[in-house]
C-alpha cells in the first residue's frame, strides 16, 4: 500500500500546480524508497532511463532550428494566406481535415504531421487564417482556443489512427503481452478492432470542430455588436 | 563500417543546447540568466555524454537540472513580438519556397524509415533497423535545414538564434517526458501496478461481465493518467483486470479487449499533464499562456470517445 504514495504525490502535486519536474522526481523517489530500493540505485535508474528515453525529446529539438528559420521568413504567414484563398474553409474544417489526413496516414504507417513540425508552423496558422478570413481580426482568447484545438487535432488523429497499423508499438506490445501469457492473438484482428473507435473519434472531432466554428462566429458577432450596445457617453469617438 | 545509429543526432541536439547556453551567457541584457545557462549546458552534456557517463553521474546531473527548474532559475527570455510586417513581406517574396522544406521532413522520414533498415553496404546493414525511423527523421531535418537556408538566403545564425528562442520557449518542460518515462520505470520496478490492479479487483463486483468491462476501461484510463503513458498501464491493468476477468472468467475476445482497452488508455492520455509531450509541450510551442489549454480542449473529446469505446467494447467483446 505504501508504494502508492507516488500516485498520491503526483495527484496532489499537479492539483496544486507545483513544479512538474519536482513532483515527478519526488514521486519516483518516494515510491522507490517505499519499495525498499536504495537511494544510490534510484539515482542510477533515473540516469539510465532518462538517457535511454532521449528519443522523446529528439524530434521536437531537431525541428526547432528549421521551424525557427522558416518562420523568420514568413512560413506562418504563407500558410495563412494560402488558406485565405480557399473561401469555404473554416477553422474547424481545416482542423477536421487535418485530423482525417493524420489518422489515415498513420493507419498505413506514415507519420505525417506532429506538434513541432506541422501544428505550430502550418496547421495552427492555417486555422487562424481561415477564421480571420471569415470574421476579421480575432481576440487573443479565440486565437488561444483555435491553437489548443489544433494541438488536439494532431493528438486525436495520431492516437486513434496508429493502432490500426500492424507494425507500430501499440499493436506489437499487445501481441507481446499475450505471447508472454502463452496466448496467440492475431496482429490483424488486434489492428482491425481499432477501427470502430477510430471512426468514433473522427465523429467526435467533427462535433468539436463544429463547436469551435460556432464559438468563433459567436465571438465575432459579440464583438461587432459591442460598439452598438455601449455607445460611448461623451467620449470623443471618431 | 559501423551501421548508422541515432547517436550522432543526440550529439547534434546536445551541441545545439550548449550553443543556446552560450548565447544566453553572452546576452548581458538578461538579468539572472545563469540558471538558464547552467540548465541548457548540463542538459546538452547529458544528451552528448549519456551513453558513456555512469548512470549515477547522469542521475545526479538530472537532479541538478530539476533543482534549477524547481527553484525558478530557468527563465524564458523576454517575449519579443515578431515583426509581422517583415514576415508578410518575406512570405510574399518567397511564396511556396518557404513551405517546401517543412514537407521535406515527413517525406524523408517516411522514405527513410521504409528503406534505411534494409539497405546494405558492403554486405552490412546501413542502419540499425530499430532506429531507422529516428535516423530518417534526423536526416530529413538536416536536408530541410540546408534547403531552407538555400531558399531563404539566410546564414546559419538565423536558425541558431530563432531555434534557440523556441527551445527556451519550451523551457524545462522539454525534459518532463523523459522524467515521466523514468517514473514509469521506477513504478514498474516497485510493483505499483500490481497493487492497483489487486485493489480494484477486490473492491468491485467483477463477476458481472459489464462491471469487468467498465472496470478495465476505467482502470486503463485512470492508470494512464497517473503514468502519462498507456503502454505502461496496458501490461498492468490487462494483467490485473482484463485477462483474469474479461477473458478467463467471462470468455471475452482477447483481441477486442486489448485493442479497445489500449484506446481507453489513450483517452486518459488526452487529459493528463503527465503526457507532457502531447499536452504540455504543444501548449508551450504554441505560445499559449495557459499551459493546460490543450488538455481543456481535449476533455470533451476524451469523455465522448471513452464513452463510445466503452459501449463498443461492451457490445462486442462477449459476442465475437
Amino acid at each position: 500500500m505504501l508504494k502508492l504514495i507516488g500516485i498520491a504525490i503526483v495527484g496532489v502535486g499537479f492539483a496544486l500546480r507545483w513544479n512538474a519536474l519536482l513532483v515527478v522526481v519526488v514521486a519516483g523517489f518516494a515510491t522507490g524508497l517505499a519499495a525498499g530500493l536504495p537511494w544510490h540505485d534510484l539515482v542510477a535508474e533515473l540516469g539510465r532511463l532518462f538517457v535511454q528515453n532521449r528519443a522523446l525529446a529528439l524530434p521536437a529539438v531537431l525541428m526547432l532550428p528549421v521551424i525557427g528559420l522558416l518562420e523568420h521568413h514568413g512560413l506562418q504567414e504563407r500558410a495563412e494566406s494560402l488558406i485565405r484563398q480557399a473561401r469555404s474553409l473554416t477553422a474547424g474544417r481545416v482542423l477536421l481535415l487535418y485530423t482525417g489526413v493524420r489518422q489515415l496516414a498513420i493507419s498505413v504507417g506514415i507519420p505525417l504531421g506532429g506538434q513541432a513540425s506541422a501544428v505550430r508552423p502550418v496547421i495552427a496558422p492555417m486555422a487562424e487564417g481561415a477564421a480571420r478570413a471569415a470574421t476579421g481580426e480575432l481576440s487573443p482568447a479565440i486565437v488561444a482556443t483555435i491553437r489548443a484545438h489544433a494541438a488536439a487535432a494532431d493528438n486525436v488523429g495520431n492516437f486513434f489512427g496508429e493502432d490500426i497499423f500492424v507494425a507500430v508499438g501499440g499493436v506489437l506490445l499487445m501481441r507481446a503481452f499475450f505471447a508472454a501469457h502463452g496466448m496467440t492473438v492475431g496482429l490483424w484482428s488486434l489492428a482491425g478492432w481499432g477501427i470502430p473507435t477510430a471512426l468514433a473519434a473522427f465523429a467526435v472531432m467533427a462535433w468539436r470542430c463544429r463547436a469551435l466554428d460556432r464559438r468563433i462566429a459567436r465571438a465575432a458577432a459579440e464583438r461587432t455588436s459591442v460598439p452598438v450596445d455601449r455607445v460611448p457617453r461623451g467620449g470623443s469617438g471618431s | 563500417m559501423m551501421p548508422l545509429t541515432v547517436e550522432p543526432f543526440y550529439s547534434v541536439c546536445g551541441l545545439f543546447m550548449i550553443g543556446v547556453a552560450g548565447g544566453v551567457a553572452a546576452d548581458a541584457r538578461r538579468p539572472k540568466r545563469w540558471g538558464s545557462v547552467g540548465f541548457w549546458a548540463l542538459l546538452g552534456a547529458v544528451f552528448i555524454g549519456g551513453p558513456v557517463f555512469p548512470p549515477v553521474f547522469s542521475g545526479y546531473l538530472i537532479l541538478a537540472l530539476v533543482a534549477l527548474a524547481a527553484t525558478g532559475h530557468v527563465r524564458p527570455p523576454q517575449r519579443v513580438a515578431p515583426d509581422r510586417a517583415g514576415r508578410f513581406r518575406e512570405a510574399g517574396r518567397l511564396g511556396n519556397r518557404v513551405l517546401w522544406p517543412v514537407l521535406a521532413v515527413p517525406a524523408t522520414a517516411v522514405a527513410g524509415s521504409l528503406l534505411l533498415g534494409r539497405w546494405h553496404w558492403r554486405g552490412r546493414l546501413l542502419a540499425e533497423p530499430a532506429q531507422a525511423p529516428l535516423i530518417a527523421l534526423g536526416v530529413g531535418v538536416v536536408l530541410a535545414l540546408l534547403w531552407g537556408l538555400r531558399a531563404t538566403g539566410s546564414g546559419v545564425r538565423v536558425p541558431a538564434a530563432q531555434g534557440g528562442r523556441l527551445l527556451e520557449l519550451v523551457g524545462w518542460a522539454l525534459i518532463l517526458p523523459q522524467l515521466l518515462a523514468a517514473l514509469g520505470g521506477i513504478f514498474a520496478t516497485a510493483g505499483v501496478g500490481e497493487v492497483v490492479a489487486g485493489l480494484t479487483a477486490r473492491a468491485l463486483p467483477t463477476q458481472l461481465p459489464w462491471v469487468a468491462v467498465t472496470a478495465y476501461c476505467l482502470g486503463m484510463a485512470l492508470f494512464t493518467m497517473c503514468l502519462g503513458n498507456a503502454f505502461a498501464a496496458f501490461a498492468v491493468i490487462t494483467g490485473g483486470i482484463g485477462l483474469p476477468f474479461i477473458v478467463r472468467l467471462h470468455g471475452g475476445n482477447p483481441a477486442i479487449m486489448a485493442a479497445m482497452g489500449m484506446l481507453a488508455g489513450y483517452c486518459g492520455t488526452l487529459v493528463t499533464p503527465m503526457a507532457a509531450n502531447f499536452n504540455i509541450v504543444p501548449a508551450l510551442l504554441l505560445d499559449l499562456e495557459d499551459r493546460h489549454a490543450v488538455i481543456k480542449a481535449q476533455v470533451p473529446i476524451a469523455l465522448a470517445v471513452f464513452a463510445a469505446n466503452l459501449a463498443l467494447m461492451g457490445l462486442c467483446v462477449y459476442r465475437y
